[in-house]
């Protein structure tokens, strides 16, 4: 009798086995960044070219970095959303304006609204490069030390944004810095 | 098709080319015919993660462009394909490698099919051996031929 039930029960491995697959996204890479150091860059600012940004001017504040362009089309789903993050105050959002051509980035900022308290020009992806970006937009949550905490591929849409990305800024706002 | 529809379409067609406007300077391939070898070599290793089943050579992605680059510079700079590689994975992780890393997790995906292999021996020997025993013959014991002889001459009756 128990002969006969081993194929069946290899059957049900398998099909487990492929309905977790069928939930997993295998354009999502899990990032080799997640409680690393960011990389540290400077960067002229998109606004004022005289200026310049880095990494490291955010030490002692969580804050996200947004890789974003112009002709990303998921960037534009995700733009209108970025302004209620960035209202909710509970973390500064800096742009990395990806691959771009500065007049299309500032005609997008134009039209769409401006929610970065800047945005740093990324023209030839090689800061990109450093923190393994591979599709725009993505997002890093970077923490007080300048740790990466979290990366997420593609738009953070409201949802991801409430339930992975919001509870994990609270947790590192009430964090210390080493 | 309507003459509208089809204005529709090209302001279409010229959105999408417009939006697809990234800046991508012009691939320069390295003066040092050796640096062109080993790139050709190393980047057929290695994945394009803009579009995952291209390798970086054939990739005509932006990315993997960025990447080549990156690529030469670093060979121009001396370092070798294990540094570069490393580099690699330390951004990108173990997934832009083709051919994935021996490690604790991969073993299943490494040594996996070979025990499958040695399981489905051992299955297979087994039923083999436990069939031999079935089927081989046996010299019939007296009671056992008596019956035999029985069964026979009473088939033999019913056909006469």
């Amino acid at each position: 009798m128990f002969k006969y039930l081993i194929p069946l029960v290899l059957f049900a491995v398998l099909v487990a086995f492929l309905a977790i697959g069928l939930t997993r996204d295998p354009h999502e890479v899990p990032s080799a960044l997640i409680n690393k150091p960011a990389p540290t860059f400077r960067l002229p600012q998109l606004k004022d070219q005289t200026r310049t940004f880095s990494a490291d001017d955010m030490r002692g504040k969580v804050w996200l970095l947004n890789v974003w362009a112009s002709w990303c089309i998921a960037c534009r789903d995700e733009h209108q959303y970025l302004f209620g993050y960035a209202k909710s105050g509970v973390a500064p959002i800096i742009g990395l304006n990806y691959k771009d051509h500065r007049e299309d980035a500032l005609a997008w900022l134009e039209e769409l609204g401006d929610p970065y308290q800047l945005s740093a020009v990324d023209l030839e992806g090689r800061v990109a490069i450093d923190y393994g970006v591979y599709g725009a937009p993505e997002t890093y949550v970077i923490d007080k030390n300048g740790t990466i905490r979290l990366k997420h591929v593609g738009p953070v849409m409201p949802e991801i944004w409430s339930q992975k990305v919001l509870p994990l800024i609270q947790q590192l706002n009430r964090e210390g810095t080493k | 098709m309507s003459r509208s529809s089809l204005l529709a379409l090209l302001l279409l067609g010229l959105l999408s080319s417009v939006a697809m406007a990234q800046v991508q300077e012009e691939e320069r391939p390295s003066d040092d015919p050796v640096i062109e070898q080993r790139l050709a070599k190393l980047s057929k290793e290695l994945r394009c993660l803009q579009c995952q089943n291209q390798t970086l050579a054939d990739s005509p992605a932006g990315l993997a462009a960025d990447l080549r680059r990156e690529i030469r510079e670093q060979m121009k700079a001396g370092k070798s394909d294990q540094e570069i590689v490393a580099f690699l994975t330390q951004r990108y992780g173990d997934f832009i490698l083709y051919r994935p890393r021996v490690t604790f997790t991969t073993y299943l995906l490494w040594f996996g099919p070979f025990a499958l292999l040695l399981g489905g021996l051992y299955v297979l020997f087994t039923y083999i051996r436990q069939r031999r025993d079935t089927i081989a013959e046996k010299p019939l014991n007296a009671d056992e031929r008596r019956r035999a002889e029985e069964l026979l001459a009473t088939s033999g009756k019913e056909r006469a």
